[in-house]
């Protein structure tokens, strides 16, 4: 082992785009993600604007009623099935995961090709049903409108069943690696809570998909084969679907954020310089979230017919899951107390995500809360909210995780001001955006048309134009990180002082990521003695 | 892949590198299997909840409609994938003993199993499709044409065991894979990991019928 004094980094050893597009390496297969959900973002980003844009003024501003429903179904599929479900975990839980708990790789590092593959054709499928006569239920695919809707419904669900299957492939792998791959002293309790909270997810992917899988599986086949289980006119139960499709995408949506939960306890200690505040309990208590969060589906059909009983179970269990979210939200910020906080891009996002983040998680109690729930389902007071938990919560997440990690994955720093500049952008834009709507709803502006009364014109015209700063942030964001790969210098191996071991080897890592399996003889986050 | 490589004495079968031993690696597969098999009856638990809201709802269809099942062929057929699972089990025991000719006479006879299993089937929707009895919208059946509901019972019928059918075919196809490798002289007594998790794996798709065929076939 010591023989390999100067080996390459693993972007450029081995060369060319065969070796790339065959590699069994977690870290470049972390970046095959990160670069094909980012242009899922992109391409979603779009059809997000152009929903905007129509909103903007009330009337026919651009787009037929058709096309308006065709785009924001489009726009929601593509965010959550093609971008914000496999970015951080597959992305950077890929790349980082391993290096965290000292190990070389994945357990299964062909499997974890082999599920980028899959990712690739599910996600193959669902553009061509965009191509071919695209799909205009939502991304909820309720039925019975599914079943009749004369679009490509068949090939958008068999894509998402091809991506479950897929996701479910990264969580195995990633629960067995972080089972038996520890290096000699990574105790459980030892391991950066970023690996907790993939581990949790993993276990929700495992847990939760199968159950996507097997109703898109019947939905397509009612489409194919009128089998009639959730069609009311052949004797089925439609509210059985939405059973069946929250049971998965509730605890979906904590596959969304738990990564982003996972990086902010990362960074936080990083740049407020000190132990992580209540580490048992931030990492307990994202295996919590992730038991409750199956218990919970019900929330989201208050008033598609469910008996009052479950209406009140569904309620109080899902007050429950804001007991383990409100934890880690108080030991984040007790660890900013008296810490020697350095306002770098990667801490604004991750105090923009605990500012954010906090209103999803509120706003998410009002609409457990039945009654309120009747005058808000179905409004942009919920669009609003979803948008503050996945965009204000794991995209911040997702951004302080980039910037802090930039320059170990690719030996870069990026620009500072151009970053922070950037960084006022998307914040300002974001609530713009977003906050408007949650009076829009509140008012009560039904989602998912294409049409308004004027009287919800001027709210509207400012969350368009809030989607305007939201452009410009993240066009300065794709231009100075780009332009940072052309840059001459390099960036140091840790250039923040982290503590764990991905800050401990060189930037980029090399192809084995450790010259020698390191043993690791404390807490992830022991500051106090480290200068910068 | 120059790291701690260890190569198992008596087969060609290389440790892969970001592992220490052989043992930590076939620790990990199984791991990784039990992990996919949860997911699997996972997969089934849908149809099965399915199953049990229906069956509750219209108790006395799922009694007149299971009635045109064939109760023999479904027999049979469990008694065929009892005996595969044990031929598996002995296939998997002969491979850990270092007897490869014995294991590739029972995995044979494993896939002889299946494939009877798979031709009843295949006898039995070719009954049904000639009655009528198919999925939903497609139902003709002239006997149950009273009961507008008696399709749904079918169309579970036919989404369960066709689900399970395939997993049978997948079944096949991998233990052929393994008696490839098996005939190279790929396993021996220190690896034989892909043997041990095609036979989990079958005797999940076996597990699966056990509880399809009473639920089924002997609704009383
Ligand atoms: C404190 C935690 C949370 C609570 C109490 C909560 C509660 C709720 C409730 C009750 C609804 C249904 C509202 C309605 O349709 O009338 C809802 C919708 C939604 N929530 Fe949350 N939520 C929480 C966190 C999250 C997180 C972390 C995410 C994602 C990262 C999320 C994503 C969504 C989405 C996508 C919807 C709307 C789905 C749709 O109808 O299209 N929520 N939430
Ligand atoms: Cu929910």
């Amino acid at each position: 082992m010591s023989g390999h004094a100067e080996v390459g980094n693993y972007l450029t050893h081995p060369k060319g785009l065969r070796s790339w597009l065959t590699t069994v390496d977690h870290k470049r297969i972390g970046l095959m993600y990160m670069a094909t959900s980012m242009t899922f973002f992109f391409v979603g980003g779009i059809f997000a604007l152009l929903i905007r844009l129509e909103l903007m003024t009330p009337g026919l501003t651009l787009m037929s009623a058709d096309t308006y429903n065709k785009f924001f179904t489009y726009h929601g599929a593509i965010m959550i099935f093609m971008f914000i479900i496999p970015i951080i975990p597959a992305a950077l839980g890929n790349f980082f995961l391993p290096i965290m708990i000292g190990a070389k790789d994945v357990a299964f590092p062909r499997l974890n090709l082999a599920s980028y593959y899959i990712f690739i054709a599910g996600a193959a499928l669902s553009v061509w049903a965009l191509m071919a006569h695209g799909a205009d239920t939502g991304w909820t695919f309720y039925t019975p409108y599914s079943i009749r809707s004369n679009t490509s419904v068949v090939l958008i669900t068999l894509g998402v069943f091809v991506m479950g299957f897929s996701s479910i492939l990264t969580g195995l792998n990633f629960i067995v690696t972080v089972h038996k791959l520890r290096c000699p002293g990574m105790t459980f309790h030892r391991m950066p809570l970023f690996v907790w909270a993939i581990y949790a997810t993993a276990i929700i992917q495992v847990l939760a998909t199968p159950v996507i899988g097997i109703t898109t599986l019947l939905l397509i086949m009612e489409r194919l084969l009128k089998i009639g289980i959730f069609d009311p006119a052949l004797g089925g139960d439609a509210v059985l679907f939405q059973h069946f499709f929250w049971f998965y995408s509730h605890p979906a949506v904590y596959i969304m954020i738990l990564p982003g939960m996972g990086i902010i306890s990362e960074v936080i200690p990083v740049f407020a310089r000190k132990h992580i505040f209540g580490y048992k309990a931030i990492a307990y208590s994202s295996l919590a979230i992730a038991g409750i969060s199956f218990l919970v589906w019900g929330h989201h059909m208050f008033v598609s017919g469910q008996s009052d009983l479950a209406n009140m179970l569904f309620s109080v269990l899902t007050m429950f899951v804001a007991i383990p979210t409100a934890i880690k939200v108080f030991n984040w910020t007790a660890t900013l107390y008296k810490g020697s906080i350095s306002l770098k891009t990667p801490m604004l996002y991750a105090l923009s995500f605990l500012f954010m983040f906090t209103i999803g998680g509120l706003t998410g109690l009002f609409l457990a809360a039945l009654s309120v729930d009747v005058h808000l389902h179905d409004t942009y007071f919920v669009v609003a909210h979803f948008h503050y938990v996945m965009m204000g919560g794991t995209v911040m997440g997702l951004l302080a995780g980039l910037h802090y990690w930039w320059p170990k994955m690719f030996g870069k720093m990026v620009h500072e001001w151009s970053a922070k500049i950037s960084w006022g952008l998307i914040f300002i834009g974001f609530n713009m955006t977003f906050f408007t709507q949650f009076f829009l709803g509140y008012l009560g502006m039904p989602r998912r048309y294409y049409d308004y009364p004027p009287e919800y014109a001027g709210l509207n015209m400012i969350s368009t134009i809030g989607s305007w700063f939201l452009l410009a942030g993240f066009a300065l964001m794709a231009f100075y990180f780009i332009r940072s790969l052309f840059l001459p210098g390099k960036a140091p191996a840790n250039p923040w002082g982290g503590k764990t071991l991905e800050w401990q080897i060189a930037s980029p890592p090399t192809e084995h990521n450790f010259p020698e399996i390191p043993t690791v003889t404390g807490k992830p986050y022991d500051y106090g003695v480290v200068k910068l | 892949m120059t790291h701690g490589e260890t190569v198992i004495a008596e087969t060609k079968h290389k440790v892969p590198h970001h592992f220490d031993s052989a043992e930590q690696a076939f620790e990990s597969s199984k791991l990784g299997l039990w992990l996919f098999l949860v997911t699997e009856i996972l997969l089934f638990g849908g149809l099965f909840v399915a199953y049990v809201i229906f069956r509750g709802l219209y108790p006395d269809l799922f009694h007149t409609a299971s009635q045109h099942l064939n109760k023999i062929l479904g027999s049979i057929n469990t008694v065929v994938l009892i005996c595969s699972s044990l031929s598996m089990a002995l296939a998997v025991d002969r491979v850990r003993q270092n007897d490869p000719n014995k294991a590739h006479q029972y995995m044979l006879v494993t896939l002889f199993f299946a494939a009877c299993f798979m031709i009843i089937k295949y006898v039995e929707y070719t009954h049904k499709f000639h009655e009528g009895l198919l999925p939903g919208g497609n139902f003709t059946n002239a006997a149950l044409a009273g009961d507008p509901k008696a399709p749904l019972f079918f169309s579970l019928y036919f989404m369960m065991t066709g689900l399970h059918g395939i997993h049978v075919l997948v079944g096949m196809g991998l233990i052929t894979w393994v008696l490839i490798r098996s005939n190279r002289g790929e396993f021996s007594s220190s690896y034989y990991t892909p043997v041990e998790l095609v036979g989990l794996y079958w005797h999940l798709v076996d597990l699966i019928w056990i509880y399809l065929f009473p639920l089924l076939y002997l609704i009383g």
